[in-house]
């Protein structure tokens, strides 16, 4: 199996900070890919360069088996329309309405008619668990979590086969956030695509990642499954997974540290 | 009584000073106040058993004392609850001290702000270059063209400008009429003012006040929106979706300005000469039918065409830079304000000296 996204000697320097110093990871198609590591870690800036917008000083990125080194901006554009991404704070246009969010790149790449357009904007809508009267709302009319579901349905517009989801959970009340984890798994089930996301909730990763890559000290300490992350000795991932608290909270999956 | 926060009793072997009352963020100026004349040249028993309320900026000063009266003297400490023994060590902890931003020279500063400049003129012509090939892009495919965007900036900056443009212009014209008509008049030059305010307004005044009044008007909004939305990840939303900025955003903007400044100029120069007909009206009595007939003889379109061909100039210079900055803003509401200032400081600088340019381009080529 061809991985969906192969990451290879990734160095990033901001002025005389490194950030990245040799990250190699790989995600595989139809899994759910966790990044994690402390703030500053580098994992936003790790995920900007897989969307192309940063390029790492130094490395290969290749997205859906197109190399993003030296891309074309014809290739560059055919592969942003294969792709959906959720940034952390949802980036909805705040001069549309949520509608019009949600179908601007439908207008833009595709030429099916006005009534089909309003079809798939209420599907989406319906799919991420808003009523469909907030689509004739603006975004600054919205919740947090409204925001981010929206945002959602924005990506998943264009039925893109790659999710990018930059901190999904974050700042929503635990139930919105277990909400949005199974939502999560079941467009993955449903619609078969690959899920990369950034976080630090423990539930999604216990529950809900498949694979996962842990950032810290400028490397990937650890990739694989929960299970072999957790064999890591790494002080991180001490840290992170091991202290009293995630023990005593997710027993069954850590007992064996 | 005023309130006491340390006292001293001063006996034969020792030195006994006793805190009480507040010793809180409210308190601790006049506190340290007393601290410094408690003077140091026996035994020192400090008894903090009476402090009824501290926080940790008490603590901290207490910390403080604490060491210098050790270094002087030997000293002791009685009445220390449990409370603010913790506290005490919880902030003994970390008493390291930030170090804050070294300060610059006013010579680094000179070189910094110069390296600065330099690496603001490298952007910019980094951000002329995208936008160029954005619209070499769109030159080739007319489709791309963004159709919506552009008319509804040239009703934003255009069309809604115009009252404040008319006002502006009619102001000025009448201001050059009246200031001319006294000076005329001494040589009984009267009809002259005819060619003054129809010669001034059309080649100089009407496009360089519609531009100024633009700059700030519109330059300053162009950085505030591109502004807001880099702070928002819109931009980067934008990218992500395969919707390029510069065709989106700037493009529509230059060229909407570019449409809509000409057809400004048109206007300011109306109403400007109008403007100075008016005056001349109530200043020297010349009729409006004397002022027009003499306009028709003086006035050559080559005027008129000379001041129009500024307009587009003008509007590159404010959309771009207004655009320019608006991308250089950063992740913090701050930076918002000071690029729109230095939007708008820039922009009606260049279109002065662009101004000055043509005024000398003009004069060589005997226009």
């Amino acid at each position: 199996m061809n991985p969906v996204i192969q990451v290879e000697g990734i160095v990033t320097r901001f002025a005389d900070r490194t950030i990245h110093d040799g990250v190699n990871l790989h995600i595989n198609e139809n899994e759910i890919y966790g990044i994690l590591g402390e703030s500053g870690s580098g994992k936003s800036v790790l995920m900007k360069e897989m969307i192309m917008l940063l390029e790492p000083n130094e490395g290969k990125v290749s997205v859906l088996g197109t190399s993003l080194n030296g891309i074309s901006f014809k290739d560059a554009q055919s592969l942003r329309t294969e792709w959906g991404v959720l940034f952390q704070f949802g980036a909805l246009f705040s001069s549309l309405t949520i509608a019009e969010n949600i179908e601007v790149q439908l207008k833009e790449y595709t030429n099916i008619s006005k009534m089909m357009r309003n079809k798939l904007v209420s599907s989406k809508l319906a799919l991420v668990g808003l009523e469909p009267h907030v689509g004739a709302l603006y975004p600054s009319e919205l919740s947090g979590g409204m925001v981010k579901r929206a945002a959602l349905a924005r990506a998943l517009a264009i039925e893109p086969k790659l999710l990018f989801l930059d901190e999904p959970t974050s700042g929503l009340d635990p139930i919105g956030a277990r909400n949005f984890d199974a939502l999560i798994v079941e467009l993955r089930d449903l619609l078969g695509i690959t899920v990369v996301m950034i976080t630090h909730d423990l539930d999604s990763i216990f529950s809900i990642v498949d694979r996962m890559a842990v950032l810290a000290d400028k490397h990937v300490v650890a990739e694989g499954s929960i299970e072999s992350v957790l064999q890591s000795k790494h002080p991180f991932v001490e840290e992170f997974f091991k202290n009293e608290y995630t023990k005593e909270r997710f027993k069954d999956k850590v007992k064996d540290v | 009584m005023k309130k006491q926060f340390l006292t001293y009793e001063v006996n034969q072997d020792y030195l006994k000073l006793i805190s009480q009352g507040e010793w809180t963020l409210a308190s601790i100026r006049q506190i340290e106040k007393k601290l410094r004349q408690v003077p140091c040249d026996k035994k020192i028993i400090w008894d903090v058993s009476s402090v009824e309320d501290f926080d940790s900026a008490g603590v901290l000063l207490f910390i403080e004392y604490y060491e210098r009266f050790k270094q002087e003297v030997s000293l002791e400490v009685v009445g220390y609850t449990a409370k603010q023994k913790e506290m005490h060590t919880l902030l003994s902890e970390n008493s390291e001290e930030v170090i804050s931003p070294r300060k610059m020279s006013e010579f680094e500063k000179i070189g910094k702000n110069t390296f600065e400049i330099l690496y603001d003129i490298k952007e910019f012509i980094t951000f002329l270059g995208h936008m160029s090939s954005a619209l070499l892009h769109t030159w080739r495919n007319p489709k791309r063209i963004r159709l919506k965007e552009t008319v509804y900036h040239i009703h934003q900056s255009g069309f809604n400008a115009l009252i404040i443009i008319g006002l502006t212009s009619f102001l000025v014209g009448m201001v050059i009429s009246y200031q001319g008509s006294v000076q005329l008049a001494k040589f009984g030059a009267d009809m002259f003012i005819v060619d003054t305010v129809a010669i001034s307004i059309t080649r100089e005044l009407g496009p360089m006040i519609t531009a100024i009044v633009i700059a700030g008007r519109s330059g300053s909004a162009y950085t505030a929106e591109i502004g807001a939305m880099k702070i928002t990840e819109e931009i980067a939303a934008m990218r992500t979706m395969g919707f390029d900025p510069y065709t989106f955003l700037v493009l529509p903007r230059v060229i909407a300005l570019m449409i809509a400044l000409p057809l400004l100029i048109f206007f300011s120069d109306i109403v400007g000469i109008f403007g100075g007909m008016v005056a001349s009206k109530m200043q020297l009595g010349i009729s409006m039918t004397q002022f027009m007939d003499r306009l028709y003889e003086v006035l050559e379109v080559k005027h008129y065409i000379l001041g129009m061909i500024k307009g587009p100039v003008f509007a590159f210079i404010i959309a771009s830079i207004g655009c320019f900055r608006g991308f250089q803003v950063s992740d913090n509401t701050e930076s918002i304000g000071l690029h729109t200032t230095s939007s708008v400081v820039n922009a009606i600088f260049l279109v002065i000296a662009f101004d000055a340019l043509f005024s000398v381009l003009y004069t060589e080529l005997g226009l």
